[in-house]
């Protein structure tokens, strides 16, 4: 009797829990569909090759034109600008707390460090519009400082923390054993960090680096504050652009509901979701592929 | 990937949805006079509790048409019916009847240092579509130009394109910004910038330029000598009555609708 009671408990908490996990994932998938069902109909209106490639976005014009190739450079040019800003940064910061920081000290900084990311989108944002942008104009005598290198470093604050804390984490699980083999025969501290420490972490350090810029990537406060939005290649760091979310946060509260800029818009979110999609399974395959197992991943 | 579907859903969520409750007035229509229904329709509720409104956007087009399928009872347009329209309504047998509610007016703008004082509506357009690049073929100091545009879809981009630009298009460098607040914002904040507003969001960090040689004010609006200015309307399937009279009247009163008008950053009637 006892037993059976037990059982029927073990079920119920194993469907509860399944149902629990299938209601995330169900959300994910009806956001999924809805997305593509709400993006899909601008193809009957321009090619799929028009659309990626067209250097004109013009969705009220009549006629209208409905190419993002610009704003996809320029989402791709502010994220690649912020990972090499935000990538030593972070790494960096994550070999100093780990490897060589005092106890009491990493205790202060990286909760300090972790605060960052907690800052919300549109401070950093107002934070690059008025502080930033006029100090970037005046010290480079630009005619804008709104612009993709404003964006790029903004961008960069938001992804340190992330970069940063799972990359410390990463190097702060490798086993004391290969350090101390490391020192042992006779490595310097930094040498050990290079070359045994690192590559023992790569694994952990490549997903925080993918997951920082994948945060870069989507973001859209700061890039619709401080990008500037011109729908334009950008031909220096300097000039302004327009990246695919500040596009679609822009537009799409006035767009006509299920008019052909809607259905574009719905489109370029098609094209982010896909970009990030490659992002998380670069991650995903990083980690797999280079996965710390035991002591012997070396 | 999270972030992406965060973005969307938010961007869903802002989408002009369905009533939910049953209403006994719906309003439909322009998003440029949507902040001023708003507003009146916020004022109206509070002072007849017992009427519902449902209240919505979707364009001109959207509530023009709606009117002309009774499927609300008063649509907002930022522009005047169209003939097709027209004719298309009495073939429903429906008589729309436009309200001028209020003006929209939009002012250029420029930094406060900037000694530029008049533009003439060609100039604007050239300087839009990036064929004057300097302060100084204006008069100007000799600084570049920064030219600051509105989203699209804005019923402030819609005006300025019809009246400024003429069919011809914005150029591409153009920043764009997704508020008149941001423009003020970013216009304050940069020597080289000039940027459109609608009038109510004038204030002293900037500088307004006359255009033509006319200055933006509430009266050379309403006298017609100011170019860049529109009138919005409400329109009524056939001659309002009951709950859609009283709300109409409600809008026109220089006492109640019309003070929310000026408050929403437009240009009220009287």
């Amino acid at each position: 009797m006892n037993n059976n009671l037990r059982k029927i408990q073990d079920r119920i908490l194993k469907h509860f829990f399944f149902f629990t996990a299938l209601t995330s994932t169900a959300v994910l998938f009806m956001i999924a569909f809805f997305l593509f069902k709400e993006g899909i109909p601008i193809f009957e209106k321009v090619s799929i090759q028009d659309f990626i490639l067209g250097k004109y976005w013009y969705p009220t014009s009549d006629p209208p034109d409905f190419g993002i190739f610009a704003l996809i450079v320029a989402s791709l040019s502010v994220t690649l600008l912020s990972a090499a800003i935000a990538i030593p940064l972070g790494v960096m910061t994550a070999i100093y707390l780990a490897e060589i920081a005092s106890y009491r000290l990493r205790e202060i900084v990286k909760p300090v460090v972790e605060l960052l990311a907690a800052l919300p989108s549109v401070v950093i944002g107002f934070f690059g519009m008025v502080v930033v942008a006029p100090f970037l104009q005046n010290a480079f005598n630009l005619a804008t400082g709104l612009n993709l290198f404003n964006a790029a470093l903004m961008l960069a604050f938001m992804s340190i923390p992330t970069i940063c804390s799972i990359s410390e984490d990463a190097i702060y699980s490798v086993p004391h054993s290969l350090r101390e083999a490391s020192l042992a025969l006779g490595a310097t501290h930094l040498e050990t960090i290079i070359r045994v420490i690192l590559p023992a972490s790569i694994s952990g350090i490549s997903t925080a680096v993918i997951l920082g810029m994948s945060r870069a990537i989507g973001e859209t406060m700061v890039v619709l504050m401080v990008a500037g939005g011109a729908a334009m290649i950008p031909l220096s760091i300097f000039d302004p652009v327009r990246p695919l979310p500040a596009s679609i946060a822009a537009e799409m509260a006035e767009a006509p509901f299920r008019g052909d800029h809607y259905f574009a818009l719905f489109a370029t979110g098609i094209v982010l979701f896909l970009f990030t999609l490659l992002f998380n399974l670069i991650a995903d395959h990083v980690a797999h592929k280079y996965k710390q197992v035991g002591e012997a991943s070396l | 990937m999270k972030k992406t579907f965060v973005i969307l859903l938010t961007v869903a969520l802002l989408f002009p949805a369905g009533s939910v409750w049953a209403a006994n007035l719906v309003i439909k229509g322009s998003t440029t006079v949507l902040p001023i229904a708003q507003k009146i329709v916020e004022a109206y509720m509070k002072e007849n509790p017992d009427v519902k409104i449902s209240l919505s956007g979707g364009g001109s087009g959207n509530g023009i048409k709606a009117i002309i399928d009774g499927t609300t009872d008063i649509a907002n347009s930022s522009r005047f019916i169209k003939d097709k329209e027209v004719a298309l309504a009495v073939e429903k047998s429906a008589y729309p009847v436009p309200f001028a509610v209020a003006y929209d007016c939009i002012v250029p703008v420029v930094h406060s240092s900037n000694t530029v004082q008049n533009l003439t509506l060609n100039q604007l357009k050239d300087i839009y579509m990036g064929k004057i690049r300097n302060w100084k073929d204006l008069g100007g100091p000799s600084w570049p130009i920064v030219v600051i545009s509105r989203d699209t879809s804005s019923g402030t981009y819609e005006v300025w394109e019809s009246l400024v630009m003429k069919k011809e298009r914005v150029f591409p460098a153009a920043l764009l910004q997704a508020s008149s607040g941001a423009i003020v914002q970013a216009v304050s904040k940069n020597k080289n910038a000039v940027g459109y507003i609608g009038i109510g969001y004038l204030d002293a960090s900037i500088k307004a330029v006359a255009v033509n040689g006319v200055e933006g004010s509430a009266k050379t609006t309403l006298d017609g000598t100011f170019p860049i200015s529109r009138p919005l309307f409400m329109f009524t399937r056939g001659w309002p009555e009951k709950d859609a009279a009283s709300f109409i009247n409600y809008v026109l009163n220089p006492e109640k609708g019309q003070l929310l008008v000026k408050e929403a950053g437009f240009v009220p009637l009287y």
